[in-house]
C-alpha cells in the first residue's frame, strides 16, 4: 500500500466553484468508493479539470497526462503537463484518437518514473495498457490511470473537417454529453464515430480514477469512482468525499449502450464473414495492402523493439524466388504481403483489444480492425480470455492447462 | 498424369519425435518419402511463422511432432505448442484455409511404428484433399 507522507487534512470542499462535493460517506472497504462532482453553469469539462487541477494541486499526482485540444480547434494531443495552470483548455472528452496512449504510457513508464503520474485514458487504451503491463511494456507502480466513459471517437481527418464546417468543438461535446446522460450516442447529423468505436462494448473503463457520465444529467452532477489506490489520499486530503449514491439509471444506460454496440459488432463480423469466404477472397480483398506496415506501427499490442518483418528472416537468394516463380508461372513480388497478415495475427490476435487504430492507420482503407476482431473473437473464446480484463491474469500464449485443446491429429 | 504427391514440412523435437522417427529408420519400417524433417529441439520452439511460412509457398500438410503431454524434456514445451497450434488453426480456419493441413502428434522416442504409421496415414489424407490451394494463388 502506498504511504501518504506529510497528508494533512485540508479546508473541507475547496473553493472551487465548478465543484461542490456530496456528503454520505461510503461504507464498503477495499472496493471503489463513488462521488459525485457538481457541475456549473453546464460546464461540465471544467468539472472535471477542477477535480484533475485539485489531484495535481494537492500533490496526490505530480503530472498529468491528457488530451489537449490544438489551438485550431481541428484534434487533439496529448499533452504531459506538470503546471497545474496549464490545465485549461484541455480535454478530458476528446473525441479524436490520434495515438493509443497506452504506446504513450509504455514511454512513460518502462523506463525510470519517478513522479507519480495520472493519464486520462479512454477504456480501450487502459485495456491496452493492461495488456502491455502483462508483457511488462508498462510499470504501473507510480502511474495512476484515469477514465473517463467514452461515447466514441472521430477519424482524426473527420473531426478536422467536421470542426472546420462548424460542427465540432463544444456544441459537439454538449450534444454528445446529453445523449450518453440516455444512452443514446450513435447518430450526429451524418457524423459517424470510428467503425472499432460503434462495434466496441467496452464503454466504460476500469481505473484508479473513472469519470461517469453514462445516466448522469451531465449539465448539473456526473459521477466519479475512485479504486482503493487513491481513495484514502484523496479522502484525507479532502478532495472529495464519497457517498454511496450512484446513478439510479446508469445501470439500464450503459446496458443499452453495450446492446447496442455489440449488435453492431456481430452484423459488421456477419459481413465480413460474408466477404471473406475462402483464401481466395482474403486475398482479393487484402490485395490492395500497399505494405505499409501502418497497422503495425499504430496497434499498441505489438510492442517488439525489432520487429521479424524488418529483419532478414524473409530476405532470399534470388534463385529461390526465380524457382518459386516456376512453380507456379509466376509470384507477386514482393512476396510477403500475406504472410505479414497472418503472422501480425497470429502475434497479436490473443490480446487485441479491438481500438481499431490500425483502421485508422490503413491508407487503403482495408477492414484490419474487423479483422483482427473478428479472428480475435473466435481465438480469445477458446481460452476464454478476454483482453485489459485484468492484470492479474496471464496471456493464453504464456500459460497452459493440462488437460485441454484435444486438437492432436489423426487417430492411430 | 502421376498420381499426385503431397510434401509436408515436418517440425519434430530432438528428444521425442525426432528420435522416433530415426527409430523408425533403424528398425526398418517403411513409410511414404513425402516428408522433410526440420530438427528442433522442442515442439515449444516451433515458431508459428515458419508453420505459415512452410504452408504460404505450397507446402501441403505440415507436422508438427513433439513428446507426450508430461513428457517434455523441458517440462512444458509441448503443452505451449498445442497452444500455438491450437491459435494457427483458428486463425487459417477463419480465413478459409483448411486447418487440416496441420498437424499435431506426440510421438516418443520409442513409437518408431507410430511414427512411421503417421506419415503414411497423413500422405493418404492429403491426397484425398488435394494439392495445396496456395499453390494455384500466385499472388500468395
Amino acid at each position: 500500500m502506498r504511504k501518504i507522507e506529510n497528508a494533512k487534512r485540508s479546508a473541507p470542499a475547496c473553493g472551487r466553484q465548478a465543484m461542490r462535493i456530496a456528503i454520505t460517506k461510503g461504507e464498503t472497504l477495499n472496493m471503489a468508493r463513488h462521488a459525485v462532482v457538481k457541475v456549473s453553469e453546464g460546464r461540465t469539462e471544467e468539472a472535471i479539470i477542477g477535480f484533475l487541477k485539485s489531484l495535481l494541486e494537492k500533490g496526490v499526482i505530480e503530472a498529468i497526462l491528457i488530451p489537449k485540444g490544438l489551438p485550431s480547434g481541428e484534434g487533439f494531443v496529448q499533452a504531459l503537463i506538470r503546471d497545474p495552470g496549464k490545465l485549461n483548455g484541455v480535454s478530458a472528452l476528446s473525441l479524436t484518437m490520434p495515438v493509443q496512449s497506452a504506446r504513450v504510457a509504455s514511454n512513460l513508464t518502462v523506463k525510470n518514473l519517478g513522479k507519480r503520474v495520472a493519464a486520462v485514458l479512454k477504456a480501450c487504451e487502459i485495456r491496452a495498457i493492461v495488456e502491455l503491463t502483462k508483457f511488462l511494456q508498462v510499470k504501473l507502480d507510480s502511474f495512476y490511470l484515469i477514465g473517463i466513459d467514452c461515447p466514441g471517437t472521430f477519424e482524426v481527418p473527420d473531426y478536422a473537417k467536421m470542426s472546420q464546417e462548424g460542427k465540432g468543438g463544444e456544441k459537439l461535446t454538449k450534444a454528445l454529453l446529453k445523449g450518453m446522460a440516455k444512452g443514446e450516442t450513435s447518430v450526429l447529423d451524418g457524423c459517424a464515430f470510428r467503425t472499432a468505436c460503434q462495434m466496441c462494448e467496452y464503454p466504460i473503463p476500469q481505473a484508479d480514477i473513472v469519470f461517469k457520465l453514462f445516466g448522469y444529467q451531465t449539465d448539473q452532477e456526473i459521477g466519479v469512482e475512485i479504486g482503493e489506490k487513491l481513495e484514502k489520499e484523496i479522502e484525507e486530503k479532502g478532495i472529495l468525499s464519497f457517498s454511496e449514491r450512484e446513478s439510479t439509471n446508469r445501470k439500464d444506460v450503459i446496458g443499452k449502450v453495450i446492446a447496442e454496440r455489440t449488435k453492431k459488432r456481430d452484423a459488421l463480423f456477419q459481413e465480413f464473414k460474408g466477404m471473406i469466404k475462402d483464401l481466395r477472397s482474403f486475398l482479393d480483398r487484402f490485395s490492395t495492402c500497399i505494405r505499409c506496415h501502418n497497422c503495425m506501427v499504430a496497434c499498441p499490442i505489438c510492442y517488439c523493439k525489432e520487429c521479424v518483418f524488418r529483419t532478414a528472416v524473409f530476405e532470399h537468394d534470388g534463385d529461390q524466388f526465380l524457382r518459386w516463380a516456376d512453380r507456379k508461372g509466376g509470384i507477386r513480388m514482393p512476396t510477403d504481403t500475406l504472410i505479414f497478415h497472418f503472422i501480425r495475427m497470429s502475434h497479436m490476435v490473443t490480446s487485441c483489444i479491438g481500438c481499431g487504430l490500425c483502421d485508422s492507420a490503413c491508407p487503403s482503407r482495408l477492414p484490419v480492425a474487423t479483422l483482427f476482431r473478428s479472428v480475435g473473437d473466435r481465438i480469445q473464446k477458446m481460452f476464454q480470455y478476454v483482453p485489459g480484463r485484468d492484470v492479474k491474469e496471464t496471456p493464453p500464449v504464456a500459460s497452459f492447462k493440462e488437460d485441454e485443446l484435444k486438437i492432436e491429429s489423426g487417430t492411430l | 498424369m502421376a498420381e499426385f504427391e503431397p510434401r509436408i514440412v515436418a517440425f519434430l523435437c530432438h528428444w521425442c519425435t525426432y528420435t522416433g522417427a530415426d527409430l523408425a529408420g533403424t528398425t526398418r519400417q517403411q513409410y511414404p518419402p513425402n516428408i522433410r524433417i526440420i530438427h528442433l529441439m522442442c515442439s515449444g520452439a516451433v515458431d508459428s511463422i515458419y508453420v505459415m511460412k512452410a504452408l504460404i509457398d505450397g507446402a501441403d500438410g505440415v507436422l508438427i511432432g513433439g513428446c507426450h503431454p508430461g513428457d517434455c524434456h523441458y517440462q512444458t514445451g509441448n503443452y505451449k505448442a498445442r497452444r500455438r497450434v491450437a491459435i494457427l488453426k483458428g486463425i487459417l480456419s477463419q480465413m478459409g484455409f483448411t486447418e487440416d493441413r496441420i498437424w499435431l502428434k506426440w510421438i516418443s522416442a520409442s513409437e518408431g511404428k507410430l511414427f512411421a504409421d503417421t506419415v503414411t496415414k497423413m500422405v493418404e489424407e492429403l491426397k484425398r484433399m488435394g494439392s495445396n490451394p496456395m499453390k494455384q494463388l500466385w499472388d500468395a
